[in-house]
Protein backbone atom coordinates (compact mmCIF):
# COMPACT_ATOMS: atom_id res chain seq x y z
CA UNK A 1 0.00 0.00 0.00
CA UNK A 2 2.73 2.46 1.29
CA UNK A 3 4.46 1.47 -2.48
CA UNK A 4 1.18 1.91 -4.60
CA UNK A 5 0.95 5.59 -2.52
CA UNK A 6 4.24 6.76 -3.16
CA UNK A 7 4.22 5.71 -6.52
CA UNK A 8 0.76 7.32 -7.99
CA UNK A 9 2.08 10.24 -6.08
CA UNK A 10 5.85 10.21 -7.83
CA UNK A 11 3.32 9.92 -11.02
CA UNK A 12 1.55 13.12 -10.06
CA UNK A 13 4.51 15.12 -9.19
CA UNK A 14 6.22 14.00 -12.41
CA UNK A 15 4.04 14.84 -14.83
CA UNK A 16 1.53 18.05 -13.29
CA UNK A 17 2.78 21.40 -14.36
CA UNK A 18 1.91 24.71 -13.44
CA UNK A 19 -0.81 25.45 -11.12
CA UNK A 20 -2.15 22.74 -8.94
CA UNK A 21 -5.57 23.06 -10.88
CA UNK A 22 -3.74 21.08 -13.83
CA UNK A 23 -3.04 18.18 -11.38
CA UNK A 24 -7.11 17.64 -10.85
CA UNK A 25 -7.62 15.45 -13.94
CA UNK A 26 -4.72 13.18 -13.33
CA UNK A 27 -5.50 12.53 -9.73
CA UNK A 28 -8.87 12.19 -10.42
CA UNK A 29 -8.01 9.45 -12.33
CA UNK A 30 -5.31 8.04 -10.89
CA UNK A 31 -6.89 7.56 -7.16
CA UNK A 32 -10.86 7.65 -7.96
CA UNK A 33 -11.42 5.88 -11.42
CA UNK A 34 -8.17 3.21 -11.39
CA UNK A 35 -7.23 2.90 -7.51
CA UNK A 36 -10.95 3.60 -6.66
CA UNK A 37 -9.21 4.97 -2.64
CA UNK A 38 -11.98 7.41 -2.44
CA UNK A 39 -15.65 7.52 -3.27
CA UNK A 40 -16.38 10.56 -5.80
CA UNK A 41 -18.53 12.90 -3.34
CA UNK A 42 -16.10 11.65 -0.64
CA UNK A 43 -12.81 13.06 -2.71
CA UNK A 44 -14.19 16.50 -3.43
CA UNK A 45 -15.77 17.22 0.19
CA UNK A 46 -12.11 16.46 1.24
CA UNK A 47 -10.29 18.67 -1.55
CA UNK A 48 -12.23 21.54 -1.25
CA UNK A 49 -11.69 21.77 2.62
CA UNK A 50 -7.79 21.49 1.92
CA UNK A 51 -8.08 23.89 -0.88
CA UNK A 52 -8.54 26.20 2.00
CA UNK A 53 -5.68 25.32 3.98
CA UNK A 54 -2.47 26.75 3.68
CA UNK A 55 -0.05 25.14 1.52
CA UNK A 56 -0.39 23.60 -2.24
CA UNK A 57 -2.96 22.03 -3.50
CA UNK A 58 -1.51 18.71 -4.43
CA UNK A 59 0.84 18.64 -1.64
CA UNK A 60 -2.79 19.03 0.65
CA UNK A 61 -4.33 16.50 -1.70
CA UNK A 62 -1.42 13.75 -0.75
CA UNK A 63 -1.65 14.28 2.65
CA UNK A 64 -5.50 13.46 3.22
CA UNK A 65 -5.46 10.76 0.38
CA UNK A 66 -2.47 9.02 2.24
CA UNK A 67 -3.51 9.50 5.60
CA UNK A 68 -7.03 7.96 4.27
CA UNK A 69 -5.31 4.69 2.88
CA UNK A 70 -2.07 4.20 5.75
CA UNK A 71 -2.43 7.07 8.26
CA UNK A 72 0.30 8.89 9.43
CA UNK A 73 2.94 7.12 7.08
CA UNK A 74 0.80 6.99 4.49
CA UNK A 75 0.47 10.74 4.32
CA UNK A 76 4.50 11.34 4.43
CA UNK A 77 4.88 8.91 2.13
CA UNK A 78 2.88 10.34 -0.20
CA UNK A 79 3.95 14.19 -0.08
CA UNK A 80 7.46 12.67 -0.64
CA UNK A 81 6.34 10.94 -3.72
CA UNK A 82 4.75 14.19 -4.95
CA UNK A 83 7.63 16.30 -3.76
CA UNK A 84 10.63 14.04 -4.99
CA UNK A 85 11.05 14.20 -9.11
CA UNK A 86 10.39 18.30 -8.92
CA UNK A 87 12.79 18.74 -5.94
CA UNK A 88 15.32 16.66 -8.41
CA UNK A 89 14.47 18.57 -11.43
CA UNK A 90 14.53 21.84 -9.50
CA UNK A 91 18.05 21.19 -7.93
CA UNK A 92 19.60 19.92 -11.23
CA UNK A 93 18.46 23.34 -12.93
CA UNK A 94 19.81 25.54 -10.04
CA UNK A 95 22.93 23.52 -10.04
CA UNK A 96 23.76 24.27 -13.88
CA UNK A 97 21.69 27.47 -14.71
CA UNK A 98 23.93 29.41 -12.63
CA UNK A 99 26.77 28.67 -15.13
CA UNK A 100 24.29 29.37 -17.85
CA UNK A 101 23.09 32.90 -16.90
CA UNK A 102 26.03 34.48 -18.23
CA UNK A 103 25.22 32.95 -21.13
CA UNK A 104 23.67 35.78 -23.84
CA UNK A 105 20.75 33.46 -25.10
CA UNK A 106 19.54 32.04 -22.08
CA UNK A 107 19.44 35.85 -20.58
CA UNK A 108 17.46 36.80 -23.55
CA UNK A 109 15.24 34.27 -23.24
CA UNK A 110 14.44 35.36 -19.65
CA UNK A 111 13.96 38.93 -20.67
CA UNK A 112 11.22 37.50 -23.40
CA UNK A 113 9.56 35.21 -20.18
CA UNK A 114 9.45 38.08 -17.60
CA UNK A 115 6.50 39.94 -18.52
CA UNK A 116 4.81 36.69 -19.47
CA UNK A 117 5.03 35.62 -15.55
CA UNK A 118 3.57 38.85 -14.57
CA UNK A 119 0.56 38.60 -16.98
CA UNK A 120 0.05 35.40 -15.72
CA UNK A 121 -0.08 36.06 -12.12
CA UNK A 122 -2.45 39.66 -12.82
CA UNK A 123 -5.19 37.67 -15.19
CA UNK A 124 -6.50 34.83 -12.30
CA UNK A 125 -5.89 37.89 -9.60
CA UNK A 126 -8.35 40.01 -11.91
CA UNK A 127 -10.60 37.29 -12.75
CA UNK A 128 -11.14 36.41 -8.85
CA UNK A 129 -11.30 40.17 -8.04
CA UNK A 130 -14.31 40.69 -10.24
CA UNK A 131 -15.80 37.76 -8.03
CA UNK A 132 -15.73 39.62 -5.00
CA UNK A 133 -18.54 41.16 -3.49
CA UNK A 134 -17.74 45.05 -2.63
CA UNK A 135 -16.71 45.52 0.38
CA UNK A 136 -14.49 42.68 -0.03
CA UNK A 137 -12.88 44.45 -3.23
CA UNK A 138 -12.31 47.29 -1.09
CA UNK A 139 -10.24 45.55 1.53
CA UNK A 140 -8.19 43.70 -1.89
CA UNK A 141 -7.10 46.91 -2.95
CA UNK A 142 -6.24 48.49 0.41
CA UNK A 143 -3.70 44.99 1.24
CA UNK A 144 -2.49 45.33 -2.02
CA UNK A 145 -1.40 48.79 -1.72
CA UNK A 146 -0.26 48.00 1.70
CA UNK A 147 1.71 45.45 0.58
CA UNK A 148 3.26 46.54 -2.78
CA UNK A 149 4.41 50.34 -1.52
CA UNK A 150 5.32 49.98 2.16
CA UNK A 151 6.66 46.44 1.76
CA UNK A 152 4.53 45.52 5.00
CA UNK A 153 4.50 41.50 5.00
CA UNK A 154 1.25 39.43 3.84
CA UNK A 155 1.17 37.35 6.67
CA UNK A 156 -0.62 40.62 8.89
CA UNK A 157 -3.63 40.13 6.18
CA UNK A 158 -3.83 37.00 6.54
CA UNK A 159 -3.60 36.52 10.36
CA UNK A 160 -6.18 39.99 10.60
CA UNK A 161 -8.49 37.93 7.88
CA UNK A 162 -8.72 35.01 9.98
CA UNK A 163 -8.97 36.97 13.91
CA UNK A 164 -11.72 38.97 12.05
CA UNK A 165 -13.49 36.20 10.19
CA UNK A 166 -14.03 34.03 13.68
CA UNK A 167 -15.33 37.10 15.66
CA UNK A 168 -17.55 38.14 13.56
CA UNK A 169 -18.99 34.54 13.03
CA UNK A 170 -19.06 34.62 17.05
CA UNK A 171 -21.00 37.54 17.36
CA UNK A 172 -23.50 36.93 14.58
CA UNK A 173 -23.96 33.70 16.42
CA UNK A 174 -24.67 35.41 19.28
CA UNK B 1 23.43 31.58 10.69
CA UNK B 2 21.87 31.38 6.96
CA UNK B 3 20.43 27.67 7.06
CA UNK B 4 18.59 28.74 10.52
CA UNK B 5 16.91 32.15 8.92
CA UNK B 6 16.15 30.15 5.43
CA UNK B 7 14.29 27.21 7.54
CA UNK B 8 12.63 29.77 9.35
CA UNK B 9 11.63 31.92 6.26
CA UNK B 10 10.29 28.88 4.66
CA UNK B 11 8.36 27.84 7.79
CA UNK B 12 6.39 31.24 7.23
CA UNK B 13 5.76 30.63 3.91
CA UNK B 14 4.30 27.05 4.18
CA UNK B 15 2.36 27.94 6.80
CA UNK B 16 0.60 31.41 5.61
CA UNK B 17 0.56 30.00 1.95
CA UNK B 18 -3.32 30.23 1.64
CA UNK B 19 -4.93 30.46 -2.03
CA UNK B 20 -2.00 28.23 -3.16
CA UNK B 21 0.57 28.99 -5.96
CA UNK B 22 0.06 32.78 -7.39
CA UNK B 23 -1.25 34.17 -3.75
CA UNK B 24 2.07 32.25 -2.83
CA UNK B 25 4.49 34.53 -4.98
CA UNK B 26 3.10 37.26 -2.65
CA UNK B 27 4.59 36.45 0.77
CA UNK B 28 7.81 34.65 -0.87
CA UNK B 29 7.85 37.88 -2.89
CA UNK B 30 7.98 39.85 0.60
CA UNK B 31 9.93 36.94 2.84
CA UNK B 32 12.69 36.25 0.08
CA UNK B 33 13.26 39.48 -1.95
CA UNK B 34 12.00 42.84 0.47
CA UNK B 35 12.69 41.31 3.66
CA UNK B 36 16.08 39.07 3.49
CA UNK B 37 17.28 40.23 -0.19
CA UNK B 38 18.23 36.47 -0.85
CA UNK B 39 17.35 37.07 -4.62
CA UNK B 40 15.93 40.26 -6.78
CA UNK B 41 12.66 40.76 -8.57
CA UNK B 42 13.93 39.40 -11.69
CA UNK B 43 15.44 36.30 -10.54
CA UNK B 44 11.88 35.68 -8.74
CA UNK B 45 10.14 36.09 -11.77
CA UNK B 46 13.11 33.52 -13.62
CA UNK B 47 12.46 31.33 -11.09
CA UNK B 48 8.59 31.22 -11.25
CA UNK B 49 9.18 30.93 -15.31
CA UNK B 50 11.22 27.74 -14.37
CA UNK B 51 8.71 26.43 -12.23
CA UNK B 52 5.92 26.85 -14.51
CA UNK B 53 7.67 24.67 -17.40
CA UNK B 54 8.68 21.91 -15.11
CA UNK B 55 6.40 19.77 -12.60
CA UNK B 56 5.04 20.03 -9.46
CA UNK B 57 3.92 22.87 -7.20
CA UNK B 58 5.79 26.93 -7.45
CA UNK B 59 6.23 27.13 -3.49
CA UNK B 60 8.09 23.81 -3.68
CA UNK B 61 9.97 24.60 -6.52
CA UNK B 62 10.86 27.95 -5.60
CA UNK B 63 12.50 27.02 -2.21
CA UNK B 64 14.72 23.92 -3.94
CA UNK B 65 16.04 27.18 -6.30
CA UNK B 66 16.63 29.72 -3.84
CA UNK B 67 17.74 27.13 -0.74
CA UNK B 68 20.54 26.44 -3.29
CA UNK B 69 21.49 30.10 -4.32
CA UNK B 70 21.24 30.98 -1.09
CA UNK B 71 23.82 28.38 0.35
CA UNK B 72 25.11 26.91 -2.69
CA UNK B 73 24.47 23.61 -1.96
CA UNK B 74 21.87 20.79 -1.31
CA UNK B 75 21.24 20.93 1.72
CA UNK B 76 19.88 24.29 1.45
CA UNK B 77 17.89 23.31 -0.57
CA UNK B 78 16.37 20.42 1.11
CA UNK B 79 16.17 22.50 4.59
CA UNK B 80 14.00 25.08 2.52
CA UNK B 81 12.01 22.47 0.68
CA UNK B 82 11.50 20.81 4.00
CA UNK B 83 10.10 23.53 5.66
CA UNK B 84 7.94 24.55 3.20
CA UNK B 85 6.10 21.18 3.16
CA UNK B 86 6.24 21.08 7.15
CA UNK B 87 3.27 23.44 7.99
CA UNK B 88 0.64 22.30 5.56
CA UNK B 89 1.49 18.59 5.95
CA UNK B 90 1.08 19.03 9.67
CA UNK B 91 -2.17 21.36 9.69
CA UNK B 92 -3.47 18.89 6.72
CA UNK B 93 -3.00 15.90 8.81
CA UNK B 94 -5.14 17.46 12.30
CA UNK B 95 -7.62 18.51 9.38
CA UNK B 96 -7.98 14.88 8.17
CA UNK B 97 -7.88 13.44 11.73
CA UNK B 98 -10.79 15.87 13.14
CA UNK B 99 -12.52 16.28 9.35
CA UNK B 100 -16.04 15.89 10.28
CA UNK B 101 -16.08 18.57 13.01
CA UNK B 102 -14.20 21.04 10.61
CA UNK B 103 -16.78 19.98 7.56
CA UNK B 104 -18.94 23.13 7.08
CA UNK B 105 -17.90 24.53 10.24
CA UNK B 106 -19.17 28.37 10.75
CA UNK B 107 -15.58 29.86 11.65
CA UNK B 108 -14.04 27.83 9.06
CA UNK B 109 -16.82 29.58 6.50
CA UNK B 110 -15.88 33.07 8.39
CA UNK B 111 -12.31 32.45 8.42
CA UNK B 112 -12.29 32.09 4.26
CA UNK B 113 -14.64 34.49 3.37
CA UNK B 114 -12.41 37.15 5.56
CA UNK B 115 -9.38 35.78 4.07
CA UNK B 116 -10.08 35.89 0.74
CA UNK B 117 -10.13 39.43 -0.38
CA UNK B 118 -6.61 39.40 1.31
CA UNK B 119 -5.49 36.72 -1.14
CA UNK B 120 -6.32 38.27 -3.76
CA UNK B 121 -4.89 41.34 -2.81
CA UNK B 122 -1.58 39.42 -2.09
CA UNK B 123 -1.52 38.51 -5.77
CA UNK B 124 -2.08 41.87 -7.20
CA UNK B 125 0.67 43.44 -4.84
CA UNK B 126 2.77 40.29 -6.31
CA UNK B 127 1.84 41.53 -9.79
CA UNK B 128 2.41 45.42 -9.12
CA UNK B 129 5.50 44.68 -7.62
CA UNK B 130 6.98 42.72 -10.29
CA UNK B 131 6.36 46.00 -12.66
CA UNK B 132 9.36 47.51 -12.38
CA UNK B 133 12.71 48.43 -14.35
CA UNK B 134 13.81 45.10 -13.67
CA UNK B 135 11.20 43.20 -15.57
CA UNK B 136 10.07 45.50 -17.83
CA UNK B 137 13.28 46.80 -19.95
CA UNK B 138 11.45 48.53 -22.65
CA UNK B 139 8.69 48.63 -24.89
CA UNK B 140 9.02 45.39 -26.08
CA UNK B 141 8.45 44.09 -22.81
CA UNK B 142 5.17 45.86 -22.69
CA UNK B 143 4.42 44.27 -26.03
CA UNK B 144 4.87 40.93 -24.49
CA UNK B 145 3.06 41.79 -21.54
CA UNK B 146 -0.38 42.76 -23.11
CA UNK B 147 -0.09 40.17 -25.67
CA UNK B 148 0.18 37.28 -22.80
CA UNK B 149 -2.54 39.02 -20.64
CA UNK B 150 -4.59 38.31 -23.61
CA UNK B 151 -3.17 34.88 -24.45
CA UNK B 152 -4.20 34.09 -20.50
CA UNK B 153 -7.88 35.96 -20.63
CA UNK B 154 -8.35 33.70 -24.08
CA UNK B 155 -6.80 30.38 -21.58
CA UNK B 156 -4.08 29.30 -23.97
CA UNK B 157 -2.21 27.10 -22.39
CA UNK B 158 0.61 28.61 -19.87
CA UNK B 159 3.39 26.36 -20.78
CA UNK B 160 3.15 27.49 -24.70
CA UNK B 161 2.94 30.85 -24.11
CA UNK B 162 5.94 31.30 -22.10
CA UNK B 163 8.06 29.27 -24.78
CA UNK B 164 6.71 31.58 -27.13
CA UNK B 165 7.69 34.71 -24.68
CA UNK B 166 10.94 32.98 -24.44
CA UNK B 167 11.18 32.45 -28.09
CA UNK B 168 10.69 36.20 -28.89
CA UNK B 169 13.73 37.16 -26.11
CA UNK B 170 15.83 35.55 -27.68
CA UNK B 171 15.33 36.66 -31.17
CA UNK B 172 14.85 40.42 -29.90
CA UNK B 173 17.42 40.67 -27.53
CA UNK B 174 19.69 37.60 -28.24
Amino acid sequence: MLLQLFWTFLKIGAFTFGSGYAMIPLIEREVIDKKKWFVKEDFWNQFTIAQSMPGPFSLNTAVFVGYKMKGRIGAMVSVLGLVIPSFLIILMIAVYLTDFRNNVWVEAAFKGMRPAIIALIAVPCIKLFRSLKMWQMAITVTAALIIWLLGVSPVYFIFGGAIVGIVLTYYKKS
Amino acid sequence: MIYLQLFLSYLKIGFFGFGGGYAMISLIQNEIVVQQGWITNAQLTDIIAVSQMTPGPIAINCATYVGYMVTGNIWGSLLATLATCLPPLTIMLLISRFYVKVRGNKYMNGIITWIMPMMVGMMGAAALMFLNRETFIDWVSVVIFIGCLVATWKKVNPILMILVAAVAGIVIYG
